[in-house]
């Protein structure tokens, strides 16, 4: 059987996969949802647009979070692909 | 010795190459293209420069498709010559019909069939063909969907809340990144194939020396074949991938391409040269699955895994019928025959195609459920 399939291998490509082909797209989706956090009640945009037009929200600490995750979601994909580029 | 022939050979594998690239630029940019997230042009030509890039990321040593499935001492130039002519028979014919199949399996199959012309089953390597080619080419896509349901659900589930324009806006910038990945990976696959394919025929020619490396020119012109390949753009398989399968929105393209580009990246370290066509395919399956309300055409899906079951034997057929008309006649003019018949064949194909092109103009038209070429007269008149 081993001689067919590479279990180990296997594994590792459905483990490694799922954390960086599932896990990194769901840490872009956090932040862009830390990103566009509105504000406190003050620093919101008028009422009619709220939910509506704004990329990039008013809360700065939302703001600095999502900056972490599409940082840390970067990274990971450059010393993804330098480990596959050096590793073979 | 015989470098008439193996100037006809090498033509030929840059020939593949680039229906290789024209076959697979649906695969990274199909749904970007879907999404509007790049204009069609726009995309294609980022998928060119990126598989051009790839290609020169020359990660191991030129994978050498052949030497793992078929005896190298038994090749010839001119079994090169006649699985690269399978090879590129089946992937016009798939783009005609606008089928997403892998061309490294019409390669593998065009060489198989080739080799099994030329010495006899026992010529290859059977149990490499199914640990490498075989069982890989069933679990591909199984992972790669896999990874594109869980990857979907969870996008859906975080990002709700987050406004529409943020959302919309964000998730195409991340379209544009996944899609990015899959070009490059692309490039450093399959663009490896041909410039393996290549050098076995420099070997085999005595021109380099056995175990030698790609030499540069090689790798520059199979980087430059592919990526003018990729440039063309393979509309009529965009097509289907984009808008046949599934309606996609851009954060399950996004999913799609994510776990096309892990996967593919995470094999070839593994050591599996694996379809880049049947992992996409899995991935947008998987986002269809991984999405409350989508609708998956299984139909559609049906069509493809049968054109993925014929394409090893079809290619193969066609692989060992060229070598048998090459070899019937002899030497150089056999080849030459043959070269001219594919060219002929890859004319009428073209020809007959342009009676209902597939363009950047409709590629993200309706889908009226037929692959480009059911529904000869419903298109045109519309």
């Amino acid at each position: 059987m081993d001689s067919w399939i590479d279990l180990d291998a296997l594994w590792k490509i459905v483990g490694i996969g799922l954390l960086a082909g599932a896990g990194l797209p769901a840490l872009f989706a956090v932040g862009l949802r830390a990103v566009s956090l509105p504000g406190r009640a003050g620093g919101a945009p008028a009422a009619g647009e709220a939910g509506g037009d704004r990329v990039i929200g008013t809360n700065p600490l939302g703001i600095a979070a999502g900056a972490a995750c599409f940082a840390a979601v970067l990274a990971a994909i450059g010393w993804g692909i330098y480990s596959v580029v050096a590793g073979t | 010795m015989n470098d008439g022939i193996l100037v006809l050979v090498v033509m030929t594998a840059l020939a593949f190459d680039f229906t290789n690239g024209f076959h697979d630029t649906g695969n990274a940019m199909a749904t970007s293209i879907a999404t509007r997230a790049l204009p069609p042009k726009v995309a294609v030509a980022l998928s060119g420069v990126l598989n051009l890039v790839g290609a020169f990321l020359s990660l191991s040593v030129a994978a050498t498709i052949a030497s793992g499935l078929v005896n190298t001492h038994l090749v010839t130039l001119t079994v090169v010559f006649a699985g690269l002519v399978g090879g590129i028979t089946w992937n016009l014919l798939t783009w005609f019909f606008g089928i997403p199949s892998s061309s490294s399996h019409a390669l593998i199959g065009g060489v198989i069939g080739a080799t099994i012309a030329a010495a006899g089953t026992h010529g290859v390597k059977w149990h490499g063909v199914v640990s490498k080619v075989i069982i890989p080419a069933g679990l591909s896509p199984v992972i790669a969907a896999l990874i594109a349901t869980v990857g979907t659900y969870l996008i859906y589930r975080l990002s709700r809340g987050v406004p529409d324009r943020a959302r919309s806006h964000g998730f195409r910038l991340g379209q544009i990144g996944s899609a990015s990945l899959v070009s490059l990976a692309h490039g450093t696959n399959d663009a490896q194939k041909t410039m393996g394919i290549i050098t076995l025929a420099l070997i085999a020619n005595g021109t380099v020396d056995a175990g030698s490396e790609a030499p540069f020119w090689v790798i520059l012109s199979c980087a430059i074949a592919i990526s003018l390949g990729t440039y063309l753009g393979g509309w009529r398989v965009i097509r289907t991938l984009g808008k046949g399968l599934v309606e996609i929105d851009s954060p399950q393209g996004m999913a799609a391409e994510s776990s096309s580009a892990a996967t593919i990246l995470l094999s070839s370290h593994f050591g599996y040269s694996l379809s880049t066509t049947h992992v996409a395919t899995g991935s947008i399956l998987g986002t269809g699955l991984g999405r409350k309300g989508a609708e998956v055409r299984w139909s559609v899906a049906g069509r493809m895994a049968t054109a993925w079951l014929l394409t090893l034997p079809a290619a193969g057929l066609v692989g060992a019928g060229c070598y048998g008309i090459a070899q019937g006649i002899g030497g150089t003019p056999g080849v030459v025959i043959v070269f001219v018949l594919l060219v002929i064949a890859s004319a009428l194909l073209y020809l007959r195609a342009r009676r209902t092109p597939v363009s950047q103009h409709n590629v993200n038209d309706e889908w009226d459920g037929a692959t480009a070429t059911d529904d000869t007269g419903e298109r045109v008149a519309a």
